[in-house]
């Protein structure tokens, strides 16, 4: 006597059989893998420059740096020095805090060579201001107006007006990666649907031997769906795996760099929750797919 | 009137060509064993066909167990098929199934617990003499074989309505005899037997047996017996 689990067990095992076995010998998975590793790495891409673009969005907002653009060098330390005097008591400035010349000496190398140094050529004094958080214009507007009653000598650049088209640039680039997600989504379903209507077609005696002892359409589109759904199982998660493998290896090569811009692009977890939940996603589009182009094709014949 | 399948004016044309079927009429009782004969090309398989619900006609009426089926709603078929055995001329069997396993399938699709299905299959491959083939695939099988894998497939769910066409074409004179008395057995438990044949001794094997001829898509019924069969040949 059979217990209820063994008996589901040879159940699906006898379902099973009705499709002959074929698994991953096919192109199937190979395509679904090729597909998930491509959204992923786009999903990625797409999810680390939106935190990119939103960590500069604050920059934007909250960042100017004031030139002291004075030729001789003591009047420029002494403007320099009134200046953040000035700043760290004036409304809306969070902090203000002078860049070190050496810094911006190393900086200016590739395009001054020594003479960045030489002290002959005139480098203007830098300080890099914070802004309180609020109408940024505002902030700017009044910040300007207490540099030009300081000096005429002092230039206020709000971070904006650089990075703004930058952040446009990355924010694109984000959107294209969130419009490839989209199309490899749309490239599974097709490729699903191609592969659903092939095995429906190669399967047609058997499928019609069913029908014509009774078989529902839902009976039969199951045999496909579960099919189908091993072979997106099987590919979804090589697929990602390789993908994770390039996102952690790009990731490592970032953070070696040590760039400032390079390293704002990352995943939160919220990211990392999205990636995990693709293959996922993957999966559940090409059984849905599957029963629902199989049940297309059986409700065109009697 | 307890006819278990009634054609009415019945027409079946495929595409354009001329109807292979042309105003087909008849009465099938429940509980009785016809025969339907007719020369190659008469329109025996496509009248089968409609029989087991493989095809509509293209007019007419087919009520079957007492429903229209011509207007029946694609969904409600595979309830009437699962009471409606079938014998295919060309057998088919699902290749890469073992013959157990064929003969299961009725069972299967009706969704009987696999617990259950084990004793009458076995029955049923010894019933048809191949008890000891039943791992065996179809292409490891004589004709003859495969299609008593086939009958044993169209009866294991006991339906009410058997169809079998040409069914005794691949098997010896012996094995044809022991078919019909399959077929008997079966008929005489309640099944309305429908078998097509162009062998005139076995039709004659089986007493109280009606024939239906057909004649180039027209069924010949001289005296209308067929159509309005007389209330002795109807079973409650």
């Amino acid at each position: 006597m059979m217990t209820g689990h063994a008996n589901r067990k040879a159940a699906a095992a006898a379902r099973n059989r009705l499709l002959p076995e074929g698994r991953v010998a096919g192109p199937m998975p190979w395509i679904i893998a090729i597909m998930m590793f491509l959204t992923v790495l786009s999903a990625a891409a797409g999810l680390g420059l939106g935190a990119a673009v939103r960590s500069m969005s604050a920059d934007l907002a909250g960042r100017a740096s004031v030139q002291v653009v004075e030729a001789d060098a003591a009047a420029r330390d002494r403007l320099a020095a009134r200046t953040l005097q000035a700043l760290r008591g004036a409304d809306g400035v969070r902090a203000a805090d002078p860049v070190d010349p050496a810094l911006l000496a190393d900086q200016l190398r590739p395009w001054l060579g020594d003479a960045a140094t030489s002290g002959d050529l005139p480098v203007p004094a830098l300080i890099d201001v914070m802004l309180t958080p609020g109408d940024a214009d505002a902030n700017v507007d009044r910040l300007r107006r207490l540099l030009g009653g300081l000096s005429s000598k002092l230039r206020i650049e709000p971070h904006a007006a650089f990075l703004l088209p930058l952040a446009g640039l990355l924010g694109a680039l984000g959107w294209l990666a969130g419009g490839v997600v989209l199309l490899m989504i749309l490239a599974t379903g097709a490729v699903v649907v191609l592969a659903a209507r092939g095995a429906h077609d190669s399967h047609r005696t058997t499928i019609d031997v069913l029908h014509l002892m009774g078989s529902t359409d839902v009976q039969i589109a199951r045999l496909f769906q579960r099919r189908i759904g091993l072979d997106a199982f099987l590919g979804s998660a090589l697929g990602f795996a390789f993908a994770i493998l390039v996102i952690v290896l790009i990731g490592l090569r970032l953070t070696a760099m040590g760039s400032e811009l390079l390293g704002a692009v990352t995943l939160d977890t919220r990211g990392w929750i999205v990636l995990a939940s693709l293959p996922l996603l993957g999966v559940l589009l090409a059984t849905l797919t599957a029963r629902w182009t199989v049940l297309r094709a059986l409700g065109r014949s009697l | 009137m307890s006819a278990i399948v009634q054609f009415e004016n019945v027409g079946l044309r495929y595409g354009l060509d001329s109807e292979t079927l042309s105003d087909v009429s008849f009465s099938l009782a429940s509980g009785g064993f016809y025969f339907l004969t007719g020369a190659s090309g008469a329109g025996k398989t496509s009248l089968l066909k409609l029989l087991y619900l493989a095809q509509r006609p293209s007019r007419g009426v087919i009520r079957l167990f007492d429903e229209d089926v011509v207007t029946l709603p694609r969904k409600r078929l595979p309830g009437f098929r699962r009471r409606i055995g079938v014998v295919f001329q060309d057998f088919r069997l699902v290749p890469h199934l073992s013959a157990y396993d064929n003969i299961a399938l009725p069972l299967r699709v009706a969704g009987m617990e696999e617990s259950e299905i084990d004793a009458p299959v076995a029955e049923m491959l010894n019933w048809v003499g191949l008890g000891d083939r039943g791992d065996a695939r179809p292409a490891t099988l004589s004709g003859g074989e495969q299609q008593r894998v086939a009958i044993a497939r169209a009866v294991i769910g006991r339906p009410e309505i058997l169809v079998a066409d040409e069914p005794t074409g691949n098997v010896d004179a012996d094995m044809a005899r022991r078919l019909m008395t399959l077929f008997e057995a079966l008929n005489r438990l309640g099944t309305t037997i429908v078998v097509a044949t162009h062998d005139l001794p076995l039709i004659a094997q089986v007493k109280g047996a009606q024939m239906m001829k057909l004649d180039k898509g027209r069924l010949a019924d001289p005296t209308g017996t067929l159509r309005y069969p007389p209330r002795s040949q109807e079973r409650p």
